[in-house]
């Protein structure tokens, strides 16, 4: 079922879409540069998926940076050299990227613990570039706050001094506290923009609301929000026309990112993604975090993540069922299905998705799965997959 | 070089591999009878152990890794991994899981021809390797049963901070001892852990001097092929027993001996003809050819005189031991240390430090698909060996269990080019 989507001239929403996706698709981070020009003595850091609490880094006067790969935008050359053929792409076109100077703006860079690769990433980082900045953030496993967010917190003073003693403003309560506060801002219109999908998918497409999101990882929290008020503003006065498509959940890509052409291949293949876990990090914490009166923000931004975030594959699922979380996602915006898009040999997705599927299974909910790299081009196969799948969901609907 | 020992495929029938067999086999049948005597059992992983801990409450351990090894040993793993795959598990993830979840899927047959019997505790011990976590979720799954998470920080900075065993070891107290009482009904005695952990002291003084005879020449065991085999006790069920000190004390006096008689290690075929190369490997052995692997190695006269796989259960020759005296805080230690929890930079020292002082001809990796937490940066590693070492590297790729990743030709071929290189170098071919 093909989808044509308004008109571009009659868009109200083509002109935030065009910035964001030049923003998205320029793996020179140009917008850094910019940025570093305006705010001389400023540090822009980096940050691989999935998650890092960005207001730490804001606080201190920072820009944080996510750095998702160069996806299918260059060639990569050097950083085949440095990884196996049975390994993601996101190291290799991250390294590329790194290796062609493209990344030289960026005064650090700061590696999640997502993934083994992603570990040794920042392993050879330090190795590669001995005069910048590489922080492993180990996010804890443990979930007591005593305990995993008592470590947690320590890891995050810890990077503050790092960054400090490289020039960046002390971290001060105030600044955090203002920070936490801009990042729940952003957080508020996002959660505004998952809703507009989830009822009118057919306002606001996945690829879009993913550019746009995506965009907001190159810029702080303060300025996404108004360009997220922006587009959301545009997006009430866009003409729309309903279409009776497959309403799917995708799952599984939350650190390698699936070239946008791929989301744009599912939609044309006639599934309205109502959810997903793409580029998590924005996403992870769920809610706003709060900041009680006379409370550390630190403390708060730590606990956050113990107790707000998001099951993903990476994040140690304790008492909680394992699947409950993405059965939860279905059930909440009503989807027919959920379409498992992983990086091919992505240990966590990959791993995950097992579980997963006999979770769904259990609960009756149709599933399919196919895998992506960032720089594939090529997607026919994946849509007739898609297409069946939407088909099927369709034909079956209220039979199950 | 005494000729008289009669050529087998086990490295050596000493009385110290008979020894090891008797334990070995003696653990399978306690394991074997261990739900008839109310006995509990802990699944956990090798690197990061906690043994002493786990018999210090009366439980017994059953490690997957191992037995996924021992399948591939044995020629099974081929056809557990298919089966594993057939319900759904990816060919792009790490064999050992899914051999295990085609073992269990099959009747859960331990190498003794007995049924391994179900864990009562999950011990996941999260150390250095992500997959860890996924494959101890999974059992979860089938089997139903308790988890508890040991989450041991990665050394980025190659230091172990005091931050650092603090969360361990409040993690170990709080949550790990109480669950591990839990299931066996019994409460932790911690002079009974102080004792076991001055067992698994004596036993590391000794596995140590196994591993530093290598500097002789010709080196008196092979520190990977055969290495594999001397590990097996201290990496299993046995660090912090008296058998396991027992095993060392007898393998440390053979090697004694062999030194003494200028012998070279026992190889697949017999003892090892002339030592004409001495090697550094990092990375997993293959275990689905590991014989046909070893005598790639050893039919050309070379001898692996260290290696990192068999630090993986623990390191122990930069200086830790195990310490009575602070019982949890080693423990923590010995988590926090283990060769895939070393930032990569410190694994390049390790490693530099090896062919140094091991003086080794050349060092080759063995990069395993299925070892992301190996195999990710060996590239790098093997570039920046040759610039600090000036020994060239070799580079061959292969998988741990999964037969259909073990290109005989390819491997054999890749190595007789290595060995011949060096060989040239030796001779003056090569600047």
């Amino acid at each position: 079922m093909l989808d044509p989507g308004p008109a571009p001239a009659a868009d109200p929403c083509a002109a935030i879409l065009e910035r964001a996706l030049n923003l998205v698709e320029d793996h020179t981070f140009a917008a850094v540069r910019v940025w570093k020009r305006e705010h001389p003595g400023s540090l822009a850091i980096g940050h691989m998926p999935i998650y890092t609490p960005r207001p730490l880094l804001e606080a201190m006067g920072c820009l944080p940076v996510g750095v998702f790969g160069a996806g299918p935008q260059i060639d990569i050359i050097r950083g085949d050299s440095y990884f196996q053929s049975y390994m993601c792409h996101i190291p290799r076109s991250t390294l590329e990227l790194a290796l062609a100077g493209h990344l030289d703006d960026l005064d650090g860079m700061i590696f999640p613990s997502i993934c083994d690769v992603i570990r040794n990433l920042g392993g050879m980082w330090q190795m590669l570039f001995p005069d910048r900045y590489a922080a492993y953030l180990d996010l804890p496993q443990d979930f007591s706050p005593a305990i995993g967010g008592h470590f947690y917190a320590l890891q995050l003073r810890a990077i503050a001094r790092d960054l400090e003693a490289r020039g960046a403003r002390p971290l001060a309560d105030a600044a955090l506290e203002r920070a936490i506060a801009d990042e729940n801002e952003r957080r508020r219109r996002l959660e505004t923009l998952d809703d507009m999908r989830r009822c009118e998918p057919w306002r606001v497409r996945a690829s879009e609301a993913y550019t746009v999101v995506r965009a907001g990882t190159l810029m702080t929290a303060h300025e996404h929000t108004a360009l997220l008020d922006e587009f959301l503003a545009a997006l009430g006065r866009r003409p729309v026309r309903a279409f009776d498509n497959a309403r799917v959940v995708v799952s599984g890509a939350f650190c390698e990112q699936p070239p946008l052409a791929l989301i744009q291949t599912l939609e044309r293949a006639g599934c309205d993604i109502l959810d997903d876990d793409f580029q998590l990090g924005l996403r992870m914490i769920e809610g706003p975090i709060t900041v009680a009166p006379g409370r550390d923000p630190l403390e708060a931004l730590a606990c956050a993540y113990l107790e707000q975030g998001a099951a993903t594959a990476s994040r140690y699922i304790d008492e909680e069922v394992k699947g409950r979380a993405l059965i939860g996602k279905v059930r909440a915006c009503g989807a027919d299905g959920v379409i498992f898009t992983a990086a091919s040999f992505c240990d966590p997705a990959l791993l995950d998705q097992p579980m997963l599927e006999t979770a769904l299974d259990a609960a009756g909910i149709p599933h399919t799965s196919v895998k992506f790299a960032e720089n594939a081009g090529q997607f026919q196969t994946i849509r007739e997959q898609a297409g069946a799948f939407s088909d099927a969901v369709k034909l079956w609907e209220g039979q199950t | 070089m005494s000729t008289s020992r009669t050529p087998t495929l086990d490295p050596a029938k000493d009385r110290s591999q008979v020894r090891q067999k008797r334990m070995i086999a003696e653990h399978f049948e306690r394991l074997a009878r261990a739900k008839e005597e109310g006995r509990a059992v802990v699944y956990t992983f090798v690197p990061g152990n906690l043994t002493e801990l786990i018999g210090a409450v009366g439980t017994l351990p059953v490690l997957p890794e191992i037995n996924a090894l021992q399948s591939g040993m044995r020629g099974r793993s081929g056809a557990y991994i298919t089966e594993a795959e057939k319900s759904g598990h990816s060919e792009d993830v790490c064999t050992y899981v899914k051999c295990d979840i085609g073992m269990l899927r099959s009747g859960n047959i331990g190498p003794t021809g007995t049924k391994i019997p179900e864990p009562d505790l999950l011990l996941l011990s999260y150390t250095g390797c992500f997959t860890f976590m996924k494959w101890f979720e999974l059992l979860r799954e089938q089997y139903k049963c308790p988890v508890v998470m040991l989450h041991v920080p990665y050394q980025a900075d190659g230091v172990i901070t005091p931050e650092m065993r603090q969360y361990v070891v409040r993690q170990l107290r709080d949550k790990v001892v109480p669950a591990l009482e839990k299931v066996s009904g019994r409460r932790l005695d911690l002079d009974e852990l102080s004792q076991r952990l001055a067992l698994s002291a004596r036993a590391e003084d000794d596995l140590v001097a196994v591993w530093e005879s290598a500097r002789h020449r010709p080196s008196p065991i092979d520190g990977y092929f055969g290495g594999v085999y001397y590990i097996g006790p201290i990496f299993s069920a046995f660090r912090g027993t008296e058998d396991a000190v027992a095993y060392y004390r007898e393998l440390r006096e053979e090697i004694e001996a062999r030194v003494a008689a200028g012998e070279g290690p026992l190889c697949p075929d017999g003892p090892l003809g002339p030592e004409r190369y001495r090697l550094v490997v990092e990375g997993p052995p293959n275990w689905t050819s590991f014989n046909d692997f070893w005598r790639m190695f050893s039919r050309e006269g070379a001898v692996v005189v260290a290696s990192t796989y068999t630090r993986v259960g623990g390191l122990y020759d930069t200086g830790f031991r195990h310490d009575p005296a602070h019982p949890l805080e080693s423990l923590a230690d010995y988590c926090l240390g283990c060769y895939t929890n070393l930032s990569l930079p410190k694994r390049v020292e390790l490693l530099e430090r090896y062919i140094r002082d091991y003086q080794a001809d050349g060092f080759m990796i063995n990069s395993v698909k299925s070892c992301n937490s190996f195999s990710a940066g060996q590239l790098l590693m093997l570039r920046e060996l040759e610039k600090r070492t000036g020994v060239p590297g070799g580079f061959i790729e292969s998988d741990l269990v999964d037969p259909r990743y073990f290109g005989k030709a390819n491997i054999e071929n890749r190595i007789q080019s290595y060995l011949q290189m060096l060989e040239a170098r030796r001779q003056g071919g090569y600047a």
